[in-house]
C-alpha cells in the first residue's frame, strides 16, 4: 500500500547509513515487514522473552497486550535496538537487524514518558530526526510544520515542552517520530500517562495517522480496550511468550486459553462438560465456539452474551449496578459461581429474585481445565 | 495566621540577610577609611590601580591570575571527566551509581591537611613530569570539588528522565556522540553550570592546599599582602566576592535561556509562513 506523505517524502540515512535513500532521493512510502524469530532475552536470573515469534505485515498495526512484566516492552525495545536480544532474529524487510545500532534501524518511537527534548521548541523537536538525516533547513521546516498540522498543533511550533499539556506533548512526540517516515513505528504505552478523554482522542488519532501513512506499527499496551480499539491484530503476551495472536474480534470471541479469556474483556468462567461441540451446563446447553474436544472444561461467556430467560441456568440475583448504557447484574448460580450479565435498565430484576439465564448460541468459548 | 507567617518569613529573611550583609558592609566601610583614619574616601581603591604600587601588588596580581587559571582548569577538568562518567553510569551502568556517589563524596570526608599530606609525594612526581606551575593544582582541586560538582549534576539528573531522552534521540537517528552533544549536555545545562560555578567558587576560596604545597593563589596572596596592607587584602576579597556574584547571575541567566519563552498561539504559524519561503529561496 502506498500513500502520499505530508511534505516531501525524501529522506537521507542517519549517520551515513547506505541502507536508505540519500538526501534528495525519493523512497517508496509505506511500512516494512517485521519478523521476530525465536527471540529470547535473558537478564541475570530472569528471562523476559522466551522464544517469541511474531510477524507484522507492511502497514499493519499489531498491539502487544499483556500484564506488567510479561515482556511486551522488552519485545518492542528489542525491535528498536534499545535491548540486545540473547538469541533469535529480528528482521525488518527480511534483513536481520540484531546487530544494527538503534540510530541506523530507521524506526520511530513514542515513549510512555513524555520524551520531548526540554531545551528545544516543538518545531525544533520535530525537526530533530530530519537534522540527524541532514535534511536541508527549508525542507526540515516545511516537513515539520506539515507534520505538526497533521497532529493539530501547527500553531504551537514555538512553544517548549513545559508549556504543553500531556496530550499535546504526546502529539508532538508522535509528529517527531513520524516526520522522518520511519519504516516501523513503535509505540510504548504512549497513552497511559494521559487522562481518559484525551487517551481516547489520541488513540483514534494514532489509528488515523497510522492508516494514512500506512506505516507498520507495533503498539505496546496493558489496556485491553485500547488494544482492541486500534489494532489490526492483537498479540496477548504472558511470561515472555505470546499466548494468542489474532484480530480483536477473534481474540474476544474465541480466546484460545484461560489466560486470554480472563485477560481480554470480562468473562464468566463456568465449569462445563463438552459433548459433540456443545457445552452442557446445569439446566442449559449451548453450542461452543469452534470444535473443542469432549470432556470436562472451562466455559467462558461474555456478560453481553448472557440474558435473563424463562428457562436455563438457575440462580439468585445478588447485585445490580447501573453502568450508564447498560445495567450489570450478578447472579449466584452455585456456591462458587457468580455469573455477571449486561442488560437494559428496564430488564433489571430485584436483588434476591430467582432467575434463569440463557447464553447466546455459539458465544461460549471453551478452554481445558487447569 | 497568614499575616503571622509572613512576618516570620520576613524576619528570617532579614536575619539571614544581615548575616551576609553586615560583614560585607564592614569590609566596604573598612576599605573606604581615609589614610589618617578620620574619614572615608577612595584612597585605598585608587592605590590599587596606581602604577606606582604595581610592584607592591605584583604577588597579589599573580595570585589572582593563578586562581582564575586554576578555576578555569578545574572546571574544565570536572566537566570533561566527571560529566561523561556520571552520564555513562546513569544511562548504561545504573548499578554503579552508588559506588560512584560514594567515591565522589569521599573527598569531603578527608580534611584538607590530610589531603595535602597524601598529595605532597604525588606532587613531587607531578613537578618532575609537568613542572611546578600553579595550574598543576587543578589536579588536586578537581578532587576537592568532586563532591559539590557531583551533587549539582546529580540533582539535575534526578529531575530529568535522561535515559528516555537519550533513547528518543537514538531512535531519531542520532549516534551516542551526537546524543551527548545535542541532547544530554543541553538537558543538563543547569546542573553543568551549577557544577562549574561551585568549582570556580571553591577554587577562588581555597587556601590550605596552595599554601602547604607552596603555590601562589588568590588566598595565599591575600594573606601575604594583608600583613603589610590590610586595606588591599580586603578590597581584593570584596572584588572576589563581586566576581562570584556576577558569575552566579550569569550562570542563572545562561541556565534559563531557551526554557521559558511563552509564545502566543497563532504567532508561530505567522512566523513560519514568513520564514519558510525565504529559507527555501536561499
Amino acid at each position: 500500500m502506498t500513500t502520499t506523505a505530508p511534505g516531501d517524502p525524501t529522506t537521507a540515512s542517519p549517520d551515513g547509513d547506505d541502507r536508505s535513500a540519500p538526501a534528495g532521493a525519493a523512497r517508496p512510502v509505506g511500512g516494512a515487514a517485521v519478523a521476530f524469530r525465536s527471540v529470547v532475552k535473558r537478564y541475570a536470573g530472569h528471562t523476559a522473552l522466551q522464544g517469541v515469534d511474531l510477524d507484522l505485515a507492511p502497514g499493519e498495526l499489531v498491539a502487544l497486550l499483556g500484564p506488567s512484566g510479561c515482556g511486551k516492552t522488552t519485545a518492542l525495545r528489542s525491535l528498536a535496538g534499545l535491548e540486545t536480544v540473547t538469541s533469535g532474529r529480528v528482521t525488518i524487510d527480511g534483513r536481520d537487524v540484531v546487530d544494527v545500532p538503534t540510530h541506523r534501524r530507521d524506526v520511530g518511537m513514542v515513549f510512555q514518558a513524555y520524551s520531548l527534548f526540554p531545551h528545544l521548541t516543538v518545531q525544533q523537536n520535530v525537526e530533530f530526526g530530519l537534522r540527524m538525516r541532514r535534511v536541508g533547513r527549508a525542507e526540515r521546516s516545511t516537513r515539520a510544520g506539515d507534520m505538526l498540522d497533521l497532529v493539530g498543533l501547527g500553531d504551537l511550533g514555538g512553544r517548549f515542552a513545559h508549556q504543553l499539556s500531556g496530550g499535546q506533548q504526546q502529539r508532538v512526540a508522535l509528529a517527531r517520530a513520524l516526520v522522518t517516515r520511519p519504516r516501523v513505528l513503535l509505540l510504548d504505552e504512549p497513552l497511559s500517562a494521559l487522562d481518559a478523554k484525551v487517551r481516547v482522542q489520541l488513540r483514534d488519532e494514532i489509528r488515523r495517522l497510522q492508516r494514512e501513512l500506512a506505516i507498520t506499527t507495533l503498539f505496546v499496551t496493558h489496556d485491553q480496550e485500547e488494544a482492541l480499539a486500534v489494532a489490526d491484530r492483537v498479540a496477548v503476551m504472558r511470561a515472555g511468550t505470546i499466548e494468542q495472536i489474532g484480530s480483536p474480534e477473534e481474540l474476544y470471541a474465541a480466546p484460545a486459553t484461560r489466560f486470554v479469556a480472563e485477560f481480554v474483556g470480562t468473562s464468566n468462567r463456568l465449569r462445563a462438560e463438552v459433548v459433540d461441540g456443545r457445552v452442557r451446563l446445569p439446566g442449559h446447553e449451548v453450542a461452543a465456539v469452534g470444535s473443542p474436544p469432549d470432556g470436562a472444561a472451562w466455559a467462558y461467556v461474555r456478560p453481553e452474551d448472557v440474558a435473563f430467560a424463562d428457562r436455563g441456568l438457575a440462580g439468585v440475583v445478588e447485585g445490580v449496578s447501573f453502568l450508564g448504557a447498560v445495567c450489570r447484574s450478578s447472579v449466584r448460580t452455585g456456591p462458587e459461581t457468580l455469573v455477571v450479565l449486561d442488560h437494559r435498565a428496564d430488564e433489571r430484576r430485584p436483588v434476591g429474585a430467582r432467575v434463569a439465564l440463557a447464553f447466546t448460541p455459539a458465544s461460549v468459548a471453551v478452554a481445558p481445565l487447569d | 495566621m497568614t499575616g503571622r507567617s509572613t512576618v516570620a518569613r520576613r524576619a528570617a529573611l532579614v536575619v539571614v540577610g544581615a548575616v551576609f550583609a553586615v560583614p560585607i558592609l564592614a569590609m566596604v566601610a573598612f576599605s573606604l577609611r581615609s589614610a589618617d583614619g578620620t574619614g572615608h574616601d577612595l584612597g585605598h581603591w585608587r592605590a590599587i590601580v596606581d602604577p606606582e604600587n604595581e610592584r607592591a601588588y605584583r604577588n597579589l596580581v599573580e595570585g589572582v591570575t593563578n586562581s582564575l587559571v586554576l578555576a578555569g582548569a578545574s572546571a574544565a577538568l570536572v566537566l570533561v571527566l566527571l560529566v561523561p562518567a556520571v552520564v555513562l553510569v546513569h544511562l548504561r551502568y545504573p548499578r554503579l551509581v552508588r559506588p560512584l556517589e560514594f567515591v565522589s563524596l569521599v573527598p569531603i570526608t578527608v580534611p584538607a591537611i590530610v589531603l595535602v599530606v597524601g598529595l605532597a609525594p604525588v606532587y613531587s612526581v607531578v613537578a618532575r613530569v609537568a613542572g611546578s606551575g600553579a595550574w598543576t593544582l587543578a589536579l588536586a582541586y578537581g578532587v576537592t570539588v568532586l563532591p559539590y560538582a557531583y551533587r549539582a549534576i546529580q540533582a539535575d539528573l534526578a529531575s530529568t528522565d535522561l535515559r528516555t531522552l537519550a533513547e528518543a534521540s537514538r531512535t531519531l537517528g542520532s549516534g551516542w556522540l551526537r546524543t551527548m552533544a545535542l541532547v544530554v549536555v543541553p538537558s543538563l545545562r543547569r546542573g553543568l553550570l551549577a557544577a562549574a560555578f561551585i568549582t570556580v567558587a571553591v577554587v577562588l576560596g581555597e587556601y590550605t592546599i596552595a599554601s602547604l604545597l607552596n603555590r601562589v593563589n588568590l588566598q595565599t596572596a591575600l594573606v601575604q599582602v594583608s600583613r603589610s596592607d590590610p586595606f588591599a587584602a580586603v578590597i581584593f576579597a570584596l572584588l572576589a566576592l563581586l566576581f562570584a556574584f556576577v558569575l552566579l547571575v550569569v550562570v542563572g541567566r545562561v541556565g534559563s535561556i531557551g526554557t521559558a519563552r511563552p509564545v502566543l498561539p497563532g504567532r508561530d504559524r505567522a512566523r513560519r509562513s514568513r520564514t519558510a519561503p525565504r529559507k527555501a529561496l536561499s
